[in-house]
């Protein structure tokens, strides 16, 4: 929707470099084992779009959105926030950059603190950077309540009191209270029911529109990433190894794993189903305890030759914007 | 609720007050617990959502495949034990012979759902129900349970009821749908019709809230404003007129029936999308 002309190139206000997220597990009488969360991601997130991220359970799409945040340290890499290293800054500084960019959970449920009352669960940010308390706090939040769709005469209601659909408007009014220009948002329709879920993307992009924000919107469900992106990257066992407009990755995706994806997803039209035939992949996903040798996708892929499994592709500019890491892009 | 009623499976206290559940000329409602139990199973059987917890962690997943059989009495402990591995392969679990012996745990969720699957069909039932049978999977699984499930239904015979909140896979899977709406079908018909046509202003909402895969153009989901209703307090009339943009006044006080609207479809409403001018349906 807001894609810049030329796509990546644009100033980015976030830009992700080499990120790596180890996680060690086990450690027992053999050593320890170590997952490999997020193995080397190169990412940039322009200033008012927003940048799909899409894969499977256990690929690291999460765990990288909370490195970008910086709700978990990185292993090693770099995050630059408008050329701010947040790896590297800490303390006050960091609460600083921090107020400018949150976060939205999946979870309706577990994200909101039962024992505390709406108002101050969103007042609780202002509170914290001390922007804000008393009446001037309790105004702001009755003023983000309403523009999130909330009756701000629920301010001293419970969490239990609402619906799942009205608990995310709770969360995204948590996170808009600060005036964020940036928002992480991890799989936040996903828990929801299928008739809630069309009034919480809308009004994400009302917000969007309203606040000029930039998202980073984490989902496994490519219909609704389709349907939110300016651009798509996608994500395989810790790697990206797509990025590009969302028509590019729709239409003309290059990576076979993105492939495989888009020919997964069932289509809501009987008529385009009775030919929709998916590619099926073989065996099942890699442990990131212990990941395929170079390209990661190699044991699984349509296409695999000798090389994928010697010499790892980067991920690299195929044509126009349209990044992908394979040996073999547009192949299949 | 409806699939549980059907194998009369609802939890205390709630039961079945009235109506009758034909499975062929039998009414599963006024069945002896044993003649319940033979039909549990054995003519027909269920697959859940969470195949993760409808597995016994500490039992080998052969064991659990030939124990459904075992129970139904079906085929001899022999011929149960023998079928183990045919039905493994059946549902296309790769090298059977070995992982017969595994243990739930050593199994990923597609592969648990495909042993679900074995174990429902290993009694050759008439009838299998899949409630949400891929809801906690990914998609790339999702897609290959979905074609397992295709392939059986025709190789087998076997009439599957599949129950799911997505209608894309509703698109992929069924030959007819029911729409249900707070306890009551609202519409059911041939899965084309209910898809282009669809009459009932639920469906007709439903359709146009979800984002498609292969949306081109950036359209404005349409989004069904409230929330479903509450069971113990439902709305009078229509239970949907609270969220319906096209109610009108009778809508508020008396509940429609199930009427046919042609072409092998119908709808429980008052108003029907084929009267709706084409001018007012993208009025909010």
């Amino acid at each position: 929707m807001h894609a810049t002309p030329g796509g990546a190139i644009s100033s980015p206000l976030l830009r992700v470099e080499n990120v790596v997220k180890h996680f060690a597990v086990g450690a027992g009488i053999f050593g320890h084992a170590t997952v490999h969360a997020v193995d080397g991601v190169d990412l940039a997130i322009n200033t008012g779009e927003t940048l799909g991220l899409v894969g499977e359970s256990g690929c690291g799409k999460s765990t990288l959105g909370r490195v970008i945040v910086q709700l978990q340290p990185a292993t090693s890499g770099h995050v630059f926030f408008e050329d701010v290293d947040l790896t590297k800054v800490r303390g006050e500084k960091l609460r600083r950059v921090r107020q400018r960019m949150q976060m939205i959970f999946q979870d309706p449920y577990a994200s909101l603190n039962p024992r505390m009352v709406v108002g101050d669960i969103i007042a609780e940010p202002l509170r914290n950077f001390g922007i804000a308390k008393g009446r001037a706090a309790e105004k702001r939040v009755q003023e983000v309540m309403r523009v999130c769709g909330l009756n701000p005469n629920f301010i001293n209601r419970y969490p239990h009191e609402f619906s799942g659909g009205q608990r995310q408007r709770i969360g995204i009014a948590r996170a808009l209270v600060l005036n964020p220009n940036f928002i992480v948002a991890d799989e936040p329709v996903s828990a929801l029911d299928v008739s809630i879920q069309a009034q919480i993307v809308n009004l994400m992009e009302d917000l969007q529109d309203r606040f000029h924000l930039t998202y980073l919107f984490i989902a496994h469900d490519l219909s609704v990433v389709n349907h939110m992106s300016d651009r798509i990257a996608v994500m395989y066992l810790g790697k990206i190894v797509e990025v590009g407009t969302t028509a590019e990755v729709r239409d003309k995706p290059l990576h076979p794993y993105t492939k495989v994806l888009q020919s997964s997803v069932p289509i809501p039209d009987p008529d385009l189903e009775v030919s929709r035939r998916p590619i099926l992949l073989k065996g099942e996903i890699p442990s990131p305890v212990n990941p395929p040798s170079a390209c990661r996708f190699h044991t699984r892929c349509p296409i695999a030759q000798p090389i994928c499994s010697e010499v790892e592709p980067p991920l690299e500019m195929k044509e126009g914007g349209h990044l992908a890491a394979c040996h073999f892009a547009g192949k299949l | 609720m409806t699939a549980l009623s059907l194998l009369r499976l609802i939890p205390e206290p709630g039961k079945i007050t009235n109506g009758k559940i034909l499975f062929g000329d039998r009414d599963v409602v006024h069945m002896s617990d044993d003649e319940i139990r033979e039909f549990r199973g054995s003519d027909v059987a269920m697959i859940f959502q969470d195949p993760m917890t409808s597995l016994n962690p500490v039992l080998r997943v052969g064991f659990q495949i030939e124990e459904a059989m075992a129970a139904h009495r079906r085929f001899t402990r022999k011929q149960a034990h023998d079928r183990v591995v045919p039905m493994m392969q059946r549902v296309r679990i790769p090298a059977a012979a070995q992982r017969v012996r595994d243990y739930p745990h050593q199994f990923s969720g597609g592969m648990r759902q495909r042993v679900m699957i074995a174990m429902g069909l290993s009694n050759e039932p008439s009838l299998l129900i899949a409630d949400e049978p891929t809801t906690a999977l990914d998609v790339t699984v999702q897609a290959s349970i979905i074609e397992l499930l295709r392939d059986l239904n025709r190789e087998m015979g076997a009439a599957v009821i599949l129950i799911t909140h997505n209608l894309a896979v509703v698109a992929s899977l069924c030959q007819r749908v029911i729409v249900m709406y707070a306890g009551r079908v609202v519409e059911e018909g041939p899965t084309r019709s209910i898809f282009k046509n669809p009459q009932h202003p639920y469906t007709w909402s439903l359709l146009r809230s979800i984002p498609r895969a292969d949306e081109r153009q950036h359209e404005k989901l349409l989004s069904i404003s409230g929330l479903p209703p509450d069971l113990s307090n439902p709305p009078p009339g229509c239970k949907f007129h609270p969220r319906c943009r096209f109610r009108i006044d009778k809508c508020l006080t008396q509940e429609p029936n199930l009427d046919d609207v042609g072409a092998g479809q119908s709808a429980r409403c008052w108003v029907l999308m084929k009267n709706v001018p084409a001018g007012d349906m993208g009025a909010q």
